[in-house]
């Protein structure tokens, strides 16, 4: 019953964040300096035009109740309109998620068949050359803006070797495929970095424990104890890490989705900046916040699951 | 004999002459980082304009330093307030505990639930886009990585014998925590302050690709790499390089970050 016991541990320390990004969302509209309808309006602000922004926004009510009903809009599953195209933020949202889910899905799967090999590689043999050419590597691509590692591969196998289209999803799921994947490669080579350095760690920790010596006393060969039981404990260890790192993933999406022109959230959240649009700008944010946090404790549980040594301290 | 590493002169030699080129700049070039002159535009490098020129006839080697200038000061302002504030906070969290502590950790809970970008993005319509306003992003979300570090150290420290030993003869809390706790905790601040910068200039740069930082003409790499994309064909290298110094700046601060380590850190 001890996996139990955490996963309603762990559960409960869920709600205060929730209600904490609630009030963090809901405080945006008030940290804009001056009238926020100025803000929206720009140009053609004008006495009504405010009036009907704060109304729309509910800044015309007293603080509380103006809480009380944004939760409230929020456990019935609104976000609000967008001021610009009068549709629910919520639908919008869910239109452009695809885009977003194929970027998060192939951005994992290409930073771990990049950084898992490169980690038991440069773990096989602490200090040796090849540990000291794999630690240089994150140093390096962890300086490299993915706005530019993006626009590189655009140039290599977009537009000089023609392999893959440089924008645009396409319509069938083969083209979504195709078009996924420089955008996934960018958000890997931006990820793998910080894998890299985590999962290194850990299996040189693995390598160290009793089981590992057992396994090398008995006198199983190197590479089935780095097979069999290292990499397995490994896989355990990505699963925390990727946890870590899952607000560093998305944040990758947002800015990948750009440069390459892909019509996911990150896109529409960029687009209503420039349209001033304050209902969608929130409702992303929120929607991220809480995927983020629902995403940490997924991994949490999985990896008591895994483990029966996790506990809440 | 000690081994002695030469990495961090190295990183400090890169960044000192990068920093000094970017100060003295007006006098290392003739020209002008934002003026036009379309009739050399497009240019391929030459005895004139050793890097070329970009799609508005102004040489890129100029913006390039030009461009430093902003990107380093922001950088590291936006890395001295998070440092400051989380460096004060976690100093008090560590010491005094209680409700403080466990209301400061909620915050910082709650603070790295938000994806950096997606909240920058989200900052960018409340504070407007521009410098300043990536400085105050960063900072509300950078002061948690420091507020944790120093918290951390601050909680073993505080429990080692010459710390009780100050205390029991009497010394004021003030004057524990400026003399005894606040050398001892920082190194580690330091060190992550390093590859922080990279991450604040790696923000700056993405946030005006995106246009929500600092706006044309202004020279700064990000508004360059994302003006140089229109004509990546013809000339390559412009978007190229200014990714390449940021390249530069993060390998830099590495190695002093690595040195820092080796001298301090036993």
């Amino acid at each position: 019953m001890n996996f139990l016991n955490y996963s309603v541990k762990r559960f409960l320390q869920v709600i205060p964040v929730l209600f904490g990004i609630s009030i963090g969302i809901f405080s945006l509209i008030h940290l804009i300096p001056g009238d926020p309808a100025d803000t929206i309006l720009g140009q053609r602000a004008d006495a009504a035009r405010s009036a009907q922004i704060h109304h729309l926004l509910g800044i015309d009510r007293p603080l509380v109740s103006q809480y009380f009903s944004f939760l409230n809009h929020i456990f019935h599953g609104s976000l609000g309109n967008s001021f610009f195209t009068q549709q629910p933020v919520t639908k919008l949202i869910v239109g452009r998620l695809s885009v977003t889910f194929f970027l998060l899905i192939g951005g994992l799967l290409f930073s771990l068949i990049i950084s898992l090999p490169l980690a038991m590689w440069a773990a096989s043999k602490e200090g040796g050359t090849r540990d000291q050419v794999v630690r240089v590597l994150p140093i390096i691509g962890l300086g490299m803006p993915q706005v530019w590692t993006g626009l590189q591969l655009i140039l290599l196998f977009g537009l000089k070797l023609k392999f893959f289209p440089v924008s645009g999803f396409g319509t069938t799921f083969w083209q979504h495929l195709r078009s996924s994947v420089l955008p996934c490669l960018a958000i890997a080579l931006s990820l793998s970095p910080i894998l890299i350095r985590s999962l290194r760690t850990s299996m040189l920790n693995i390598m160290e424990s009793d089981f590992v010596l057992t396994a090398s006393a008995k006198g199983l060969k190197r590479w089935r104890i780095l097979i069999i039981h290292v990499v397995r404990n490994a896989v355990i260890a990505s699963v925390t890490v990727l946890g870590v790192n899952i607000a560093y993933l998305v944040g990758a999406t947002v800015v990948v989705e750009r440069v390459f022109a892909l019509p996911g959230t990150g896109s529409m959240m960029i687009d209503a900046i420039g349209s001033r649009d304050f209902p969608v700008v929130q409702g992303v944010t929120l929607f991220f916040a809480i995927a983020v946090v629902i995403v940490n404790f997924a991994t949490d549980v999985v990896h008591a699951a895994l483990d029966p040594r996790v506990v809440i301290k | 004999m000690k081994k002695r590493s030469y990495g961090m002169w190295v990183g400090i030699a890169i960044l000192g002459l990068l920093t000094l080129a970017a100060l003295i700049a007006p006098w290392l070039t003739g020209y002008d980082p934002t003026s036009q002159d379309l009739v050399n535009a497009l240019g391929k490098p030459s005895v004139h304009h050793l890097l070329g020129t970009d799609d508005l006839g102004r040489d890129v080697l100029t913006r390039i330093l030009y461009g430093a200038r902003v990107d380093l000061l922001v950088g590291f302002l936006a890395v001295l307030f998070p440092f400051i504030f989380g460096t004060a906070l976690g100093l008090i969290a560590g010491w005094f505990g209680g409700w403080f502590d466990a209301l400061l950790m909620r915050i910082v809970d709650i603070t790295i639930a938000f994806p950096f970008y997606v909240l920058a993005i989200a900052f960018s319509l409340v504070f407007g886009a521009g410098p300043k306003s990536i400085v105050i992003t960063i900072t509300l979300v950078g002061w948690v990585a420091y507020c944790r570090i120093v918290r951390a150290s601050v909680l073993v420290v505080k429990e080692l014998d010459y710390v009780h030993a100050a205390q029991l003869s009497g010394l004021p809390t003030r004057r524990i925590l400026s003399r005894h706790i606040f050398p001892n905790v920082i190194s580690q601040a330091i060190t992550f302050s390093m590859s922080d910068i990279v991450l604040s200039i790696l923000a700056i740069v993405t946030l005006s690709f995106l246009g929500l930082g600092v706006s044309a003409p202004t020279a700064e790499w990000g508004a360059m790499i994302q003006e140089g994309q229109a004509y990546i064909l013809q000339e390559w290298w412009v978007p190229f390089i200014p990714g390449f110094m940021v390249v530069i700046v993060a390998y830099s601060l590495s190695l002093i970050g690595d040195g820092i380590v080796k001298r301090f850190v036993k």
